[in-house]
């Protein structure tokens, strides 16, 4: 065991599992979905305004947007496959501020307008660029099979 | 918007941040008290979803993205709910963080908005 107190127990709907969930995980799961949420707004806000001014940046956002919402979906449930899913989501997420923070900074043209990803995230508080490498640190700790 | 309604949200947003952030890491579950400070800050923004509605008549027109500042402030509308359902499901200290990580969230949101409606597109 890990010695760790936790006074928080999962309560799933079905009963079945009564997995220990620590309270790192339900704040990451609590960011994950805000995220999800204000990456869906401003993507919904920017393809409706103004998708042809920036096509290609507007159209990675939609994705992000849709990446995070899995994200948090798969943080969510339990199991192997959606663990799997939650490794996927989140190692593009961090691939994906890792490269077009760079790119943004780069090459600044390409990237006029602004996406959760440009400059590592900091118009969000740089948490695109944090969030990701604490879901990570947290998936590693809980691996199916460990303790 | 109105600038000092807005500015009182976002204080009170804040407040209620704190104190549900700060009752919460101190392994208080949902109360009352966390709840309701949520609940009041929910009830100001339906407000202010009024008054954004209402405020166009009265001359008093967003300088910015109508969209955005909507898109805003429905998100910001839907986080105390989600954070008080959580809440309501499983009642543990985390619940009651997560329901001052709303209310600070909502907190930002709002002054986006005020920028949006005061400052955007000038």
């Amino acid at each position: 065991m890990t010695g760790q107190k936790s006074d928080a127990e999962v309560n799933t709907t079905d009963g079945a599992r009564n997995r220990r969930v620590t309270g790192i995980g339900r704040v990451l799961i609590a960011v994950y979905g805000l995220l999800a949420l204000a990456a869906t707004g401003r993507s919904f806000v920017q393809i409706a305004e103004s998708f042809a001014d920036a096509p290609l940046s507007y159209s990675l956002s939609a994705l992000a947007a849709v990446i995070y919402i899995v994200a948090t979906v798969a943080l969510v449930r339990s199991g192997r496959g959606w663990y799997r899913v939650a490794w996927v989501t989140i190692g593009f997420e961090l691939l994906g501020v890792l490269v077009i923070g760079a790119l943004s900074l780069v090459e600044p043209d390409l990237f006029q307008h602004k996406t959760v990803w440009s400059v590592f995230g900091r118009g969000y508080g740089f948490v695109p660029l944090v969030l990701p490498l604490l879901g990570m640190w947290w998936l590693a700790r809980r691996a199916p099979g460990r303790a | 918007m109105i600038e000092w309604f807005a500015w009182a949200q976002i204080a009170v947003a804040v407040l209620a941040g704190l104190l549900c952030t700060g009752l919460g890491l101190f392994g208080r579950r949902p109360t009352d008290l966390s709840m309701g400070a949520t609940a009041l800050v929910e009830l100001l923004l339906l407000a202010q979803l009024v008054v954004a509605i209402a405020a166009p008549f009265t001359g008093n027109n967003p300088s910015g993205s109508v969209l955005e500042f909507y898109t805003y402030l429905i998100s910001a509308i839907l986080l105390p709910v989600g954070a008080a359902t959580w809440a309501l499901i499983e009642r543990s200290r985390w619940s009651t963080v997560i329901l001052g990580g709303a209310c600070l969230a909502v907190a930002v949101m709002l002054y986006r908005m005020l920028q949006i409606w005061t400052v955007q597109g000038l």
